[in-house]
């Protein structure tokens, strides 16, 4: 179905860099020549609390804003978002719409029969994905964890390129960066992983090129066909 | 006369062009960012030749606090440091402005609250400092969210409040905000409000001046009330104040003052338009329905209107820009069609609904609602919902979102 927009709602957890990879999928929209807008939601920044971003992208302006109550795509970025409610709302997928898709960063399943049965009801696609197995595998740190969810709704929905995405990765990236305190000594953690700045661009980037594949792939197994519509063309 | 030279044209130390106001808001050429509103007021910020900011950490605004910061570390603000807490800030701010600097601050929340006692003290000292106000919960238990009930206790302060729906808004309106806040028949401090998060976290399309210009500088002999001087109003009313004299010509000195700081608020209001191209923005305001909002609650009103009109369903819409000064003829004129008028709002008291009760004829008509407050979201099915319940059309969404 390709639709007029596409809401991504991303649950994780403080420091996992969900506010960050909601940020570069919307930059990649916007240099794609699509409209788009982001925005995160937490509480007072601690550790491995909730903490959700949003991220719309569509075919004309966008003005909605704050908490995405009914989402096109949840990714959820860590196992305790479903196990320990760590999550804006319970269960984690409420709100989501019919036809949807749920990414999960997990490399085992986590949902109850019940839950299952519910999505299944909605015509919801569930989709595991060992996203910090495979950061550690390719980017060496568990830190680059969102990138495989980039990777992941981009390989499936396909709402922004991957030439957008590295793009936004070099814009996140490349140069100095500062919005509060602790985004700015998360920023200089990430860069101690790496010798130099573009090994930390080259290996985040190839990380957000794997899980692409590998959802890629899956969505083409299973007929998913979840995706926004282009601008040029709806003009 | 002294001889008087103009400063446009010329450049500052770190090469920017002051350039006339008009020509820089409306004809210089501008570039599409893609930004936070935090970094859109560091943008602006950097555009708008101010001598000192003082900052106090305070979610949503510590982000825009520290990219200043930042522009001070570039060396495009005068002076920047940190207060002991929002109370001492504001009382620097005004020592600054009382010194003949352009000054700038950003607060939010439990920090406008604690702060309070100087916003009536700057507008009656006459001191043209603008604010931020990045509005969260202000009440216990505690929110970092957004919620604009702060904003009804600064609407009788005696400073201008503007009410930001984007970060566009922002750009423009910290910028032309000094314009008309530093106008000798104004000179008022300006609060300048958005809904935090939802305009200071959210990337979004701006399209930005070019950097290299700037407004020129703030001239203090503009002020309409001489500089410090200990014995003319305002500081001789400090130093030597009425409270201390129960007497008819001290209440009538008083109350004399208190009607010019509102006399100021008014003759606003030409500048404003001139600036703002009008204290509202109005569409489609000849259907039976109309929505009037501020703020994000605007953004979510154009969102329900484009999902009411999948349906079939025609309603204009009202953008309140300055909330003081207050459109009072605007509002009337552009509601005068409706038949039903909707305030969505993101407070709990829903005070802008009240505002146009007291303001059009037939208040009857205003639906205050929908309300969220506490730092939820207002997702435009709900604006839908409200509107088709009340006028008793069967609902389009079936509410079992989140917490269900």
């Amino acid at each position: 179905m390709i639709k007029k927009r596409l809401n991504i709602r991303m649950s994780g957890l403080g420091g996992q860099g969900a506010v960050t990879a909601a940020h570069v999928m919307a930059m990649a929209a916007n240099r794609d020549g699509k409209f788009s807008i982001s925005n995160p939601f937490f509480g007072a920044e601690k550790r491995m609390a909730p903490a959700e971003s949003y991220c719309r992208i569509g075919i004309e302006r966008i003005y909605d804003r704050g908490e995405l109550v009914f989402p096109d795509v949840i990714e959820v970025f860590h196992p305790q978002v479903i196990t320990m409610g760590k999550s804006y709302t319970m269960p984690f997928y409420s709100g989501i719409k019919e036809g949807g898709v749920v990414i999960i960063n997990s490399d085992i399943p986590l949902l109850s029969e019940e839950d299952i049965e519910r999505l299944r009801d909605l015509n919801v696609a569930l989709f595991y994905i060992p996203g910090t197995q495979i950061a550690i595998e390719i980017a060496g740190t568990e830190l680059s964890t969102n990138m495989t969810m980039i990777g992941s709704v981009a390989g499936i929905t396909k709402c922004v390129s991957m030439e957008a995405l590295d793009g936004a990765l070099q814009e996140r990236f490349g140069k100095k960066f500062v919005a509060s305190g602790g985004t700015a000594s998360l920023d200089e953690a990430i860069k101690k992983k790496f010798a130099k700045k573009e090994m930390l661009l080259q290996k985040n980037l190839a990380t957000v090129k794997r899980a692409y594949e590998i959802a890629s792939e899956w969505a083409e197994k299973n007929k998913i066909e979840l995706q926004v519509g282009n601008p040029a063309v709806a003009a | 006369m002294a001889e008087t030279k103009s400063v446009i044209g010329t450049q500052n130390k770190k090469g920017q062009t002051f350039t006339d106001p008009w020509k820089l808001m409306n004809e210089a050429p501008r570039t599409p960012s893609f930004f936070t509103g935090s970094e859109v007021i560091k943008e602006a910020i950097r555009r708008a030749s101010c001598d000192v900011m003082i900052a106090y950490p305070i979610t949503p605004q510590s982000e825009a606090a520290a990219l200043i910061g930042e522009l001070f570390a570039e060396g495009y603000i005068g002076d920047y440091f940190r207060g002991e807490s929002e109370f001492a800030v504001m009382s620097q701010c005004a020592g600054a402005s009382f010194g003949g600097a352009r000054v700038f601050t950003t607060t939010a929340g439990p920090g406008t609250m604690r702060a309070m006692e100087n916003f009536p003290m700057w507008a009656g000292s006459r001191l043209p400092i603008q604010m931020i106000v990045t509005c969260r919960g202000v009440n216990s238990p505690l929110s970092i969210q957004p919620d604009t009930l702060e904003i009804s206790y600064l609407l009788n302060t005696g400073m201008l409040v503007w009410h930001a729906e984007t970060a566009q808004d922002f750009f423009d309106w910290i910028l032309k905000g000094y314009m008309v806040s530093e106008e000798p028949d104004v000179h008022l401090p300006l609060a300048l409000c958005c809904d935090g998060f939802f305009v200071t976290h959210t990337k979004d399309v701006v399209q930005l001046t070019p950097p290299e210009m700037c407004l020129p500088p703030y001239d203090p002999y503009r002020s309409p009330v001489p500089c410090m001087d200990m014995e003319c109003p305002p500081v001789r009313m400090m130093r030597d104040p009425f409270v201390m004299k129960s007497n008819y010509i001290s209440y009538a000195t008083h109350a004399s003052w208190q009607q010019e700081i509102w006399a100021a608020v008014e003759r606003s209001r030409k500048h404003s338009i001139h600036w703002l191209n009008g204290l509202i923005d109005t569409e489609n305001t000849d259907a039976d329905i109309v929505i009037v909002a501020s703020g994000t609650a605007v953004s979510q009103g154009r969102e329900a209107i484009r999902l009411l009109e999948d349906e079939g369903v025609r309603c204009g819409l009202v953008k309140v820009k300055t909330l003081r000064p207050w459109p009072e003829e605007e509002i009337r004129e552009a509601t005068k069609n409706a038949k039903h008028i909707f305030v969505p709002e993101f407070n709990v008291t829903g005070w802008l609904a009240k505002e146009i009760k007291a303001t059009i004829p037939n208040h009857e008509r205003v639906h205050a609602g929908p309300h969220v407050c506490g730092g939820m979201t207002m997702p435009p099915e709900i604006i839908v919902n409200e509107i088709k319940t009340a006028l008793g059309m069967k609902k389009s969404f079936v509410m079992a979102g989140r917490g269900s």
